[in-house]
């Protein structure tokens, strides 16, 4: 029995930064509520089994089993279901992520309980975790507690740090065997977004575009100037919504949550949905030809200009700048 | 093909961050001058999804339940201005207060007394709370397949296929029906209704229903029954004073801002 259960996600056979940052989190939490942090893991490989003691889990659930590796709900759901029974943990901790978002509900209701979506902080008080959320597309923050049990909380990529990787560290295994599930919703294929260069949940520099680039042809410029930097190219939803560039990267309250050191923000004004997904970097640069655009209040360093004007100027003046 | 969507009526999200004020004691977001409440974007998409399923099966309706105070209503008109057929209106004193859990006890509980369709649609999140869970809940508690996030929607009664917006791209995903489908914006702009459409949806009736009506007790709904508990609601603040990198030409700016970059450590 663990105080605290994390629903853990993998990718390429490695836990999600997401993961680590969960088992952060729930070892902060520990350190006041007591007990113990376990990590379920369904449909994970070897190496994400091996790395949940040293990221902070100290039993690990393990449902290892290749046709769980693809997240569905109808698989995913019972074996949640029965691993919190199992573990009963007071706290159960997911990702807003795919699939945090999409289990988390189902879950909590499934245990007679609920769940409080999308954290960006979460605090001890008495036996509760106080959740301290997003609301209003960003232009609000609500602070709630989950009154039944166990509480249910998802939390947002990057507002929580994970630990220093402890090679000493390790988790107990409990096998879990899946049960047969009954598969309703079915994937039947994937289109993954093709993503050359850096990711951008990844990144240390990220150049976004916005409306005010004009049309499509200008990303190929982001993209250009994003190479320079060695960056990843974002974009906002209304840049996504006209079909300049992919819904995978889409920065914001419904897209990817980046936090980077240099966030460069050209031609976009800075609505609170975008913001909810960029707000965090550590430096934000805006380029934007109305000196009363919304993100210059957010952002570190800013021009007043077109954009078009700028970037050639700008790549050349960081090219001379990095290679010197 | 039968279906039911879900509306909700909200501030308007586009209201600018400026004229966005919260009443910190009251926990209530106040209503921004001159800007009137809409029905959740998302929302308005997922009657479209129906309208759609609808169209191509060439048959069927497409009804709309909302829970909520009076305004409540300006969001059902709305989806019947769009071209649905019938509005369902949760209104009661005791609904108030409640959270995701008891608007989706109570909406399950009218979608069973209206009588289970084909699908039941939902808006990824209502733009107001951002939670995004009531299309899960409402899934779980009436035992049907569910698919969230959606970008597209095809096919008719018995099985749907559909295609779902995750982190690094899409799933396609075949569901049978009944089943629940949440909508993202990503499925594209909604139909807006044309003046003609509007004067008819304003002359259709909207049925209210009570807790009563749908066989919940006054202490399962609304405040009563929440499981949540919200302890303060605040604005942000940022705390960055931006500085303006000034220069004559385009040139100057650019290489004032790599300069400004570098002394700051941050290239
Ligand atoms: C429920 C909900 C969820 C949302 N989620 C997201 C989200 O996840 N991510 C997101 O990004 N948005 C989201 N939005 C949309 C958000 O509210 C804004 O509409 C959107 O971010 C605006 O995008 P933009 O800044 O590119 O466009 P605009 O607001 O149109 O801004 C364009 C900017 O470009 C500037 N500009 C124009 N021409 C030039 C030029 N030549 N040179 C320099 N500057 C120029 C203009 O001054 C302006 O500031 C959401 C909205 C809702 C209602
Ligand atoms: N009061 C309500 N009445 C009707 N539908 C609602 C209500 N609240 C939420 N919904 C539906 O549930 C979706 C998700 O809402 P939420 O979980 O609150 O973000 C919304 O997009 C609506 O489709």
């Amino acid at each position: 029995m663990s105080t605290i259960l994390v629903i853990g996600e993998t990718e390429a056979g490695a836990l999600t930064a997401a993961t680590c940052e969960l088992l952060g989190a729930a070892n902060r939490l520990t350190a006041e509520l007591g007990g113990d942090v376990a990590l379920a893991l369904i449909g994970a490989e070897p190496a994400a089994v091996e790395a949940a003691g040293p990221a902070g889990a100290d039993t690990v659930y393990r449902a290892a089993d290749a046709s769980l590796v693809q997240y569905q709900t109808d698989a995913h759901l019972p074996l949640a279901q029965q691993i919190v029974e199992q573990d009963s943990p007071r706290v159960v901790l997911l990702a807003q992520s795919s699939m945090g978002r999409d289990l988390a509900p189902r879950l909590a209701t499934r245990l007679g309980s609920a769940a409080a979506m999308d954290a960006l902080a979460l605090e001890v008080e008495g036996d509760r975790v106080r959740v301290t959320r997003s609301c209003y597309g960003g232009n609000a923050r609500q602070v709630v507690t989950v009154k039944t049990d166990p509480q249910v909380i998802t939390v947002r990529a990057k507002s929580q740090d994970p630990l220093e990787p402890d090679a000493s560290r390790s988790a107990e295994i409990v096998d879990v065997a899946p049960s047969d599930a009954d598969l309703r919703a079915r994937v039947t294929s994937k289109d993954a977004a093709e993503s050359e260069g850096v990711r951008l949940e990844d990144a240390e520099i990220v150049v976004s575009g916005g409306r005010g680039l004009g049309g499509p042809e200008a990303f190929g410029d982001l993209e250009q100037l994003a190479g320079v930097l060695g960056a990843a190219v974002g974009s906002s939803r209304a840049a996504c919504d006209l079909g300049w560039y992919p819904p995978s990267q889409q920065v914001g309250l419904t897209g990817t949550v980046v936090s980077p050191t240099l966030y460069l923000a050209i031609a976009i004004s800075g609505a609170s949905q975008h913001m909810a997904g960029c707000g965090g970097s550590k430096n934000i640069v805006a380029i934007n030809k109305d000196p009363d655009a919304a993100i210059f209040a957010f952002s570190r360093f800013g021009i007043v200009d077109d954009y078009k004007k700028v970037l050639p100027a700008l790549e050349s003046a960081l090219k001379d700048a990095l290679a010197g | 093909m039968d279906a039911i969507v879900c509306v909700k009526q909200i501030p308007d999200p586009e209201t600018p961050a400026a004229a966005f004020r919260v009443d910190e004691a009251a926990m209530r977001v106040l209503p921004a001058q001159g800007i009137s409440p809409v029905i959740s974007p998302f929302d308005a998409q997922a009657v479209e999804a129906a309208l759609r399923l609808k169209d191509a099966a060439g048959e069927g309706s497409v009804n709309i339940v909302s829970l909520g105070p009076d305004s409540a209503r300006d969001a059902i008109k709305h989806s019947l201005a769009m071209g649905a057929d019938d509005g369902y209106h949760l209104h009661d004193d005791a609904f108030e207060g409640g959270d995701a859990w008891t608007t989706a006890l109570a909406l399950s509980k009218a979608i069973q007394h209206l009588g289970v369709p084909d699908v039941i649609l939902f808006g990824r999140q209502a733009a107001d709370w951002d939670q995004g869970s009531v299309g899960s809940i409402v899934a779980e508690l009436l035992d049907l397949p569910s698919a969230t996030v959606l970008r597209a929607v095809e096919g008719g009664a018995g099985s749907l296929t559909v295609s779902r917006v995750v982190g690094d791209g899409f799933e396609t995903i075949e569901i049978p029906t009944p089943c629940v489908l949440t909508i993202s914006n990503e499925f594209g702009d909604p139909r807006y209704p044309q003046l003609r459409q509007i004067m008819q949806a304003a002359r259709k009736q909207v049925a209210e229903l009570t807790p009563a009506d749908i066989g919940l007790e006054p202490s399962q709904v609304g405040a009563a029954g929440a499981r949540l508990e919200m302890h303060a609601l605040f604005q942000p603040t940022s705390d960055v004073d931006v500085e303006i990198i000034e220069g004559d030409t385009p040139e100057e700016k650019a290489a004032g801002l790599v300069a400004a970059l570098r002394n700051a450590k941050i290239l």
